[in-house]
Parts: C-alpha cells; sequence; structure tokens
C-alpha cells in the first residue's frame, strides 16, 4: 500500500491516523503543517505548490522505509498538498505508530525534515504587495528567482 | 535527439511554460541544461540544480536517449 500521498484536495488526516492503528502500538505521533499568515517578516496572502508527481511519490516512500528501517516503528504515513493553499490549510502531514514514544518522535521528526529537503516539491508565498517568490527548505527566498511582480 | 523536458518553479516561471519537446544535439543533461539556459535566460547555475530523468534522479553526466523525460529540480521546498 501507498504510504506518501500528494493530493490536490484537503488531506483526510483522520483517514490516514485510522490507519496507523496496530494491537502492537503503543502510540502516535502526528505532526501537521500548516499555511500560514506571514514569512521572513512579510505578509502571505496564500500558498502555491508544484510537484514533479513521480519523483515526490518515489522519494517519499523511500523516506518512509528509511525511517521504519532506522526507528523500529511499526508503520508511518505522510500526505502532502499542492495547488493553491490558503491561510490555515493543512499543507503536509505525517503521521508514525509505533511501540513506544521515543521511536514515533523521532521517526515523525525524520520524516517531516527528510521531505523538506528531498523531496521535489516546491512552495511559491504570494505576498500581501503582490510579489509572489519561490523559497529554499529553510524558507529564505531562492536567489536567481525571476520573481514575478 | 528530441528529450521532453519538464520545468518547475522559478524555471517554469521563466521559460513560460510547463514542458517543452526539445530537439537538441546535447547528450547529457549539462549540455542540454547549457542550451535550454541560453535559450529562455534562466538565473539558477547547474550548481543550484539537481537532475532527474525518466523519473529518476541522475548525474549530470548521464547519456541521454532520444524520447528521455529531463526535469531541471530547483531548490525544494515543500513543508
Amino acid at each position: 500500500m501507498e504510504s506518501f500521498h500528494l493530493s490536490e484536495t484537503p488531506i483526510d488526516s483522520a483517514t490516514l491516523s485510522r490507519e496507523l492503528a496496530h494491537a502492537s502500538a503503543g502510540g502516535c505521533v502526528t505532526f501537521a503543517g500548516w499555511v500560514r499568515d506571514h514569512n521572513d517578516g512579510r505578509a502571505v496572502l496564500r500558498l502555491g505548490y508544484q510537484a514533479y508527481a513521480p519523483l515526490a511519490v518515489s522519494e517519499g516512500e523511500r523516506i518512509l522505509v528509511e525511517a521504519r528501517e532506522k526507528f523500529g516503528i511499526i508503520d508511518a504515513h505522510c500526505a502532502h498538498r499542492v495547488g493553491t493553499l490558503e491561510i490555515g490549510e493543512l499543507a503536509v502531514w505525517v503521521g508514525v505508530s509505533a511501540a513506544h514514544r521515543d521511536a514515533a518522535f523521532s521517526a515523525c521528526r525524520y520524516i517531516i525534515d527528510e521531505v523538506k529537503q528531498r523531496v521535489p516539491i516546491w512552495k511559491n508565498e504570494h505576498y500581501a504587495d503582490g510579489e509572489s517568490g519561490w523559497l529554499h527548505p529553510d524558507n529564505t527566498p531562492v536567489s536567481g528567482n525571476d520573481r514575478l511582480v | 535527439m528530441n528529450y521532453r523536458v519538464l520545468y518547475f518553479a522559478s524555471l517554469r516561471d521563466r521559460a513560460g511554460m510547463d514542458a517543452e519537446q526539445v530537439n537538441s544535439l546535447a547528450l547529457d543533461a549539462r549540455g542540454l541544461y547549457t542550451e535550454l539556459r541560453a535559450r529562455h535566460g534562466f538565473a539558477l547555475d547547474e550548481s543550484r540544480l539537481r537532475v532527474a530523468v525518466n523519473g529518476a534522479f541522475a548525474a549530470w553526466e548521464q547519456h541521454l536517449h532520444d524520447g528521455d523525460e529531463v526535469v531541471f529540480l530547483p531548490p525544494v521546498s515543500g513543508g
């Protein structure tokens, strides 16, 4: 079953959470990434996400496999939105179930960090002043950006 | 050789298109990017990009084949 999902529609985190349930699981850690109204001192109106879908899914799946191997967890899922998102919308969701909490917290952190560094998804911030810009993994602007005014 | 090139993020904005069919003499991704950078005026140096061929990460020197799908990946920013 696929564990990494790209979605053009709102992420159903409740359903994804239920899929993590297992008789040997002692806990579940989830991370929800929301669209916030500011970045780097600028007011943000909305975000646009693009993805190179085939590679995003295969690289996302690879990260989930790594997390299972490194931390001995029971299951993990990740979903990421593409398209236009408004302030407050769920942009990315990670859920991990494990026998014990240490492994679940560590694996959840690993997955979101690796997704941000490796998966070919791009975030375009649309600012209140009418500009927009593509960002780095640390949310700083890509210099050499061809900013749209 | 004919390649299908896909564009994302700032490269898509600058090229003004999502994808194009490119007829080129370039035999690897480095040569192809050099050619397309000159054509579209891409600001990003190849040191800032990664390459994917047919849906998998690839080396800049990987030999390209007719019909390959080539993607130049700007710095990513998911999450």
